[in-house]
């Protein structure tokens, strides 16, 4: 299991002191998360795994947003993983959607 | 250098727009979140640099360029490392830049861009080494050569070694290949558009996901296929 904490590191980087460039961006990515869980849930469920791994693709920019290095590494294999209809990393991703998700709230 | 940005993350299209505002050489004319609202506003407007992302639903980055007429700078944006070798396959492509963004690569590929210069003969991949001066097509039916208008063949169907050609009127079935038709064929009229089929674009009646309805039929229309078939629409 992957112990890893988000922070806004890139995001004040990118904002360059524009407080309102970094609500707006964290907003998007509050607003395009869940999104992006639910679609990426219904075509596992559906075990649309290339579908999947498209989804997990655009969450994972989101991850590299939110400062995860070792996550993006565990989520990138893992999209190549289902590419293969390998899912075994499945559980591992949810716990860092959890994380994400928990780490968001606070904004 | 007057830009867009093509990209179904909004997430990834507000950071370029932030990076963008970072370099006083680059004017944002707009936005995209697909592939074809980009090809509409592309077929009113010239721009000199597009950001385009690879991976989006329905259209490639690369389906997207092969439906470009006029080719300006592009510099990819994707959170994939292993698109880059068949990135530089495309003379148009400056730069390859692997998402999270940073500032200072960006300004680098933007430098680069301004600095790059298209070639002209990569402006159109449209084939017309295959025209045929005439409007007739003769077909061999039970001994009889039977004289076919051209404009009026709606599809024409791969059905094991035969071929249906379908017309306004009337349906002719006849011992060939789609291959030795196709060679016949106006290239300006006619698309293979699935390996069993043929269509004339000019019989289009509406286009959806991966099918076009002609007539009646509704015609499959192969993935590989739909950007030559969507840069030959007059798109408003």
């Amino acid at each position: 299991m992957i112990k890893e904490t988000p922070n806004l590191l890139l995001v004040k980087q990118l904002a360059d002191g524009d407080v309102s460039f970094e609500k707006k961006l964290v907003g998007v990515i509050k607003k395009e998360l869940p999104v992006e869980i639910e679609t990426y849930t219904n075509y596992y469920n559906s075990k649309e795994f290339v579908e999947s791994a498209n989804i997990v693709h655009k969450i994972k920019h989101k991850i590299s947003i939110l400062g995860m290095a070792q996550s993006h590494q565990f989520v990138e294999d893992y999209e190549n993983e289902l590419r293969e209809e390998n899912n075994s990393k499945h559980q591992g991703f949810l716990s860092v959607l959890e994380v994400m998700i928990n780490f968001l709230k606070q904004y | 250098m007057n830009c867009i940005i093509v990209d179904d993350e909004e997430t990834a299209r507000i950071i370029l727009e932030q990076l963008c505002s970072k370099s006083p050489n680059l004017v944002v004319q707009g936005s995209f979140s697909n592939a074809m609202s980009a090809m509409k506003y592309l077929n009113q407007n010239k721009v000199d640099l597009i950001f385009l992302d690879i991976n989006m639903p329905d259209f490639t980055g690369f389906d997207f360029i092969q439906t470009l007429k006029v080719l300006p700078r592009i510099i990819i944006t994707t959170s994939h490392k292993d698109y880059a070798i068949e990135a530089f396959e495309y003379n148009c492509i400056v730069d390859y830049l692997v998402k999270p963004i940073k500032l200072p690569r960006f300004i680098k590929a933007v430098e680069k861009a301004e600095a790059f210069k298209l070639e002209a003969p990569a402006q159109s991949t449209v084939k017309s080494d295959t025209e045929t001066t005439g409007s007739e097509l003769f077909v061999n039916i039970d001994r009889r050569l039977i004289k076919i208008d051209m404009p009026s063949i709606t599809v024409i169907e791969a059905k094991g070694d035969y071929i249906t050609v379908r017309t306004v009127d009337k349906n002719y079935t006849v011992h060939s290949t789609l291959k030795k038709i196709e060679e016949k064929l106006p290239t300006e009229t006619f698309l293979k558009v699935h390996r069993s089929y043929i269509i004339n674009t000019h019989k289009i009646v509406d286009i959806e996901d991966n099918s076009v309805l002609i007539g009646k039929s509704v015609i499959p229309v192969s993935r590989s296929k739909r950007p030559e078939l969507m840069r030959r629409l007059n798109l408003l």
